[in-house]
């Protein structure tokens, strides 16, 4: 983390510490994206995410009440929200296991908001396939490599979000990412995603550049 | 692993590319907004969430804005900032006294608080009607004190408009802000109190026309338009029926025994 992260990271806490609600309101502008993204890869539901990531933010919100100033300058805020997010996640599966389940989780679904160019259809095609193998990853696995390649978490900030030593973090990270590489090494190889270089494809001499032009 | 080592595993990058933006809305299903506005009688203090109007309070029962933000955050938890702009369809509702057409957030509620608020809704501006109507039309009718206790705990006064659910009697009866401020709300709304409250006294809570056969409540529209000479008054819906009277569709008066 550089500096000027550091600085405005510290920022947003002062701003926090000043007005709550408008200081809120920035906390969600800056870590939604992360939180959401970690959401959507462990339930693998847009929907589903969308609403635990609403529920993190609103836990946040509420303990951030009952804190005294110095307990939120020193926040780790990327790394607070993801535990809170991990532990809602967590209940929400514990709690749908009591009750009767409402069926398997689809395959992760990737939102329809991601740049529709013809160029980029290949490349989300390959990005929910790698969601999909993510998915099937054994849960700390899985979360550790969200976590550390997904978002960026350093190996530390995992350690306290999943409440383990930074060894077993290094562990899940490379026995999850070994089991991915072996997969996807196959996919590509196997031509279900051919990697090819993005350029345009170059038009036949001659040929006028645009239909009208004469 | 660095960034630069990133660059060149295609697996960290591909999975990188996982992270993804959230929904755009996503902010607005956080944090609530508050306005200030006009209301019938003095401003009004209105938070609204995604889903719609959650939190009303008048502006004379709080002690500022400050206070009722506070207040709506205790209820509901969530942070409030102020709107640039009022909910969409909120002013043209209190021009007209109409919430029809406008959108609540009354999650926090029960199935049967829920069910007399949007009873309550659906009684015209300048109307009333009794307790005992709001329970027998939810299907409920011998819940009369839990309907007044339901509308006690309105959290939308004004927009839902418990304050035309009174006694029977043509007095106001008990109001979240006073039974003063319930008046003035019916005053404003050009409710006859007085009419009602002079009906009463003779034991007339039902007015029926002779022309058409048609019984009502006394503020229904249809029933402040017959002229005087053809004006029945009535105790119950009862004694309206035996004498041939059939109870009008659009107030509806279906209290068993009232009063």
């Amino acid at each position: 983390m550089t500096a000027a992260d550091t600085g405005a990271r510290a920022a947003l806490l002062a701003r926090l510490v000043d007005d709550l609600d408008e200081g809120f309101a920035d906390l969600v502008r800056a870590y939604d994206g992360a939180v959401y993204s970690v959401a959507l890869q462990v339930c693998g539901q847009q929907h589903t995410a969308e609403d635990l990531a609403a529920e993190a933010f609103l836990r946040a919100y509420r303990a951030l009440r009952g804190y005294p100033p110095e307990r939120i300058m020193a926040l780790q805020p990327r790394a607070w929200l993801l535990t809170i997010l991990l532990n809602r996640w967590r209940n929400a599966v514990r709690d749908s296991s009591r009750r009767p389940a409402e069926g398997p989780l689809d395959a992760t679904e990737l939102p329809h908001h991601a740049p529709s160019v013809e160029e980029h259809a290949e490349r989300r095609e390959r990005s929910r396939e790698l969601a999909r193998l993510v998915a099937e990853l054994p849960t700390a696995q899985r979360v550790a490599v969200v976590l550390r390649h997904v978002v960026g978490l350093s190996v530390t900030e995992i350690g306290a979000v999943m409440d383990c030593p930074e060894g077993t973090v290094k562990s899940h990270v490379s026995r999850g990412l070994k089991r991915l590489r072996a997969a996807y090494d196959a996919g590509v190889i196997g031509g279900a995603a051919v990697v090819t270089p993005l350029r345009p494809r170059p038009r036949p001499a001659g040929t006028p550049v645009s239909g009208r032009a004469q | 692993m660095t960034i630069a080592e990133q660059n060149h595993d295609p697996l960290a990058g591909a999975l990188a590319r996982l992270a993804v933006p959230a929904p755009t809305s996503f902010g607005d299903r956080i944090v609530a907004r508050w306005v200030e506005v006009d209301g019938p009688v003095g401003a009004l203090y209105v938070a609204f969430t995604e889903l719609g109007v959650a939190y009303v309070r008048p502006a004379a029962t709080v002690a500022g804005a400050g206070e009722f933000a506070e207040s709506f955050r205790n209820h509901f938890g969530r942070p409030l900032r102020a709107a640039t702009h009022p909910l969409a369809g909120l002013l043209p509702a209190l021009r007209s006294g109409r919430s029809r057409t406008l959108r609540f957030d009354l999650r926090g509620l029960t199935d049967f608080e829920r069910a007399v608020l949007l009873k309550a809704q659906q009684i015209p501006a300048g109307q009333t009607r009794p307790y005992g109507w709001v329970a027998s039309e939810i299907g409920n009718p011998g819940a009369v004190r839990a309907v007044g206790s339901a509308l006690g705990r309105n959290p939308v006064p004004v927009l839902i408009p418990c304050h035309r659910v009174v006694r029977s009697d043509g007095r106001p009866g008990q109001y979240v802000f006073g039974s003063a401020l319930k008046e003035s709300l019916l005053r404003a709304e050009n409710v006859n109190l007085d009419e009602v409250r002079a009906l009463a006294a003779e034991r007339v809570f039902f007015v029926g026309s002779d022309t058409t056969g048609v019984v009502c409540f006394p503020t229904c529209a249809h029933a402040r338009r017959i002229t005087t000479p053809h004006r029945r008054g009535f105790r119950n819906l009862r004694q309206a029926v035996e004498s041939g009277y059939r109870p009008c569709r659009h107030c509806r008066p279906a209290v068993p025994e009232s009063a």
